[in-house]
């Protein structure tokens, strides 16, 4: 064991650039990848909510396209719908290669995902609360801004969360196929060249990343949330 | 200051119709306390919520301060109902604002600017006596505490109506009774016309100048709680001065309506030689009037002049088990 850790201490120097460039393309996806997700994922959540029947913009023939939408971008295993984007990463970024072809399948897998949550989050909130302000006088669009996406703030903060480390995930899957990033070095430098080093060092890479996005997720819920 | 005609609501449920108001006439005057008591389900949220237009009414039409709510469009509704204040049992207070946030809410809809607002909202929550919880968040508070932010957020737009939908119902008795003494101030002091409903005999005897008793989504009777204390057969009545039954032969139940200066038994039983017996009895305060209501046993030969003695006084005199 002290042999096997002495080992892997000594071959970190040589390791570092490969690692340290991997992390930050894994980032670089993610951290994009998480805009996206929160730019459409967001309405798109909000409107699978208000759109049903009884909601503040019941609209009984978008709710189920909503619904269908999300549930066929949800159903795909993300392996699968990289491959099927492969045409629309090229028409967008130019390539399919690399960190900045991966983060159109990223995005496009983890809009669903972050919108069922953003949907969930939404609807936890007090239906009283909502009624208290259409007694209020209150515009459609203020209880969105002003009741709706406050009062679930802590429910979106957790839902996003969640998306960085699915994000993390589906970006080192996105590794296999030349997205870049610690997946990639993984496979190639741990799985293909049998090197168990790169194959650690990425583990407590990506343990490291998921651990402080949710240390730092649930700081920020313990500051928003007054319930 | 609140009118409503011929309010029918039917609800479609499962393709059958349930009916959760039946005709209702309502008319609250400016400047009183109106309240409507009944069960669960006998409609009275249903109807309180038609008001501001929170459910539209199958038919019928509401007039609210002079204006025809039923007949507006959504702009002029929003504009409306933020002269309408509403508190609410459960007090529906936004959880991420702090108490002056929540108060500052309805000014915000109203467009008042930020200096202003902050102006305003201390001046209520100085009016509600918690002038000290500005900073804090609702989950801080205490039930009382929040339903007195809930006040303070309805009054924030000057209203000229309070409806309140049962706001002392998840309240202990001391928290209700302070937050009804609230509400009857506010009404003194603001002239502020409230209409509310609860299942609570108790808020009617405490705070009201007007009562209705509703049932399967109609009004069994409503006026002015004195009168209908003073109609014979009142439901109100009796179930203000809930009096035990008695089988006791030649038992009436005698209801004063106000309270009297004049010794009234002993002057029955000397000026008519009837033996009076008091079985039961019971006096309140309503409407800031006293009023009682006993179970006597009048026996004797001129049982009948003095029963006319007591009518003739003012009283209302039925034999009981009739």
């Amino acid at each position: 064991m002290i042999d096997a850790l002495t080992e892997f201490a000594d071959r970190l120097p040589g390791m570092q650039e490969t690692l340290y460039y991997g992390t930050l393309d894994t980032l670089y996806m993610v951290l994009w990848a998480t805009v996206f997700s929160v730019l459409f994922g967001l309405p798109l959540g909000v409107l699978l909510v208000t759109t049903e029947r009884g909601g503040l913009t019941p609209a009984p023939w978008l709710k189920p396209v909503l619904g269908a939408v999300v549930n066929i971008g949800r159903s795909l295993p993300f392996i699968v719908l990289m491959v099927a984007v492969l045409s629309l990463t090229r028409l967008l970024t130019g390539t399919t290669l690399g960190p900045t072809a991966a983060i159109v399948p990223l995005s496009i897998g983890a809009v669903p995902f972050f919108a069922r949550l953003v949907e969930t989050a939404v609807r936890e909130v007090d239906r009283g609360v909502v009624e208290a302000a259409h007694a209020m006088g209150t515009r459609k669009s203020a209880i969105v801004g002003k009741v709706l996406l406050p009062e679930a703030l802590p429910g979106l903060v957790a839902a996003l969360v969640m998306t960085v480390v699915t994000l993390v995930s589906y970006s080192a899957m996105a590794g296999a196929i030349g997205g870049g990033g610690l997946g990639d070095v993984a496979i190639r430098e741990g799985y293909q060249r049998f090197d168990d080093h790169y194959l650690w060092a990425t583990v407590i890479l990506l343990v490291v990343i998921v651990q402080a996005a949710q240390t730092i997720g649930d700081l920020v819920i313990r500051r928003v949330s007054h319930r | 200051m609140i009118e409503a005609v011929d309010l029918h609501k039917v609800y479609p449920v499962n393709k059958r119709r349930v009916v959760a108001l039946d005709g209702v006439d309502l008319s609250v005057e400016q400047g009183e306390v109106y309240g409507v008591v009944g069960q669960s389900g006998a409609g009275k949220s249903t109807l309180l919520r038609c008001v501001n237009l929170l459910e539209r009414p199958t038919s019928g039409r509401v007039v609210v301060d002079g204006r025809d709510m039923t007949a507006l469009g959504a702009a002029d509704l929003r504009r409306a109902r933020r002269r309408i204040g509403m508190v609410h049992q459960h007090f529906a207070l936004l959880s991420s604002r702090t108490v002056a946030g929540n108060i500052a809410f309805p000014l915000e809809n109203a467009g008042v600017p930020r200096r202003r607002r902050g102006a305003r909202v201390a001046e209520l929550l100085d009016l509600v006596g918690l002038g000290d919880k500005a900073k804090a968040y609702p989950a801080q508070l205490s039930g009382g505490q929040k339903q007195r932010v809930g006040i303070a957020r309805a009054l924030a737009s000057d209203p000229a109506v309070l409806l309140s939908d049962e706001a002392t119902s998840a309240l202990d008795p001391d928290t209700t009774e302070s937050i009804l003494e609230l509400l009857r101030d506010l009404n003194r002091e603001l002239g502020l016309t409230i209409l509310l409903i609860t299942h609570e005999m108790d808020v009617i005897k405490r705070i009201c100048d007007s009562a209705a008793i509703m049932e399967s989504g109609t009004f069994l009777e409503s006026g002015k709680v004195l009168d209908l204390i003073a109609t014979p057969g009142s439901r109100l009545a009796s179930s203000l001065f809930p009096l035990p039954p008695t089988d006791a032969p030649d038992s009436v139940a005698v209801t004063y309506p106000r309270a009297y200066d004049e010794p009234l038994m002993s002057e029955l039983t000397r000026r008519f030689g009837v033996d009076v017996n008091i079985l039961a009895g019971a006096v309140e305060q309503v409407a800031g009037t006293s009023v009682g209501r006993l179970n006597v046993q009048i026996q004797g030969e001129r049982r009948d002049g003095a029963l006319r003695f007591l009518t003739d006084k003012g009283l209302l005199v039925q034999e009981a088990g009739r």
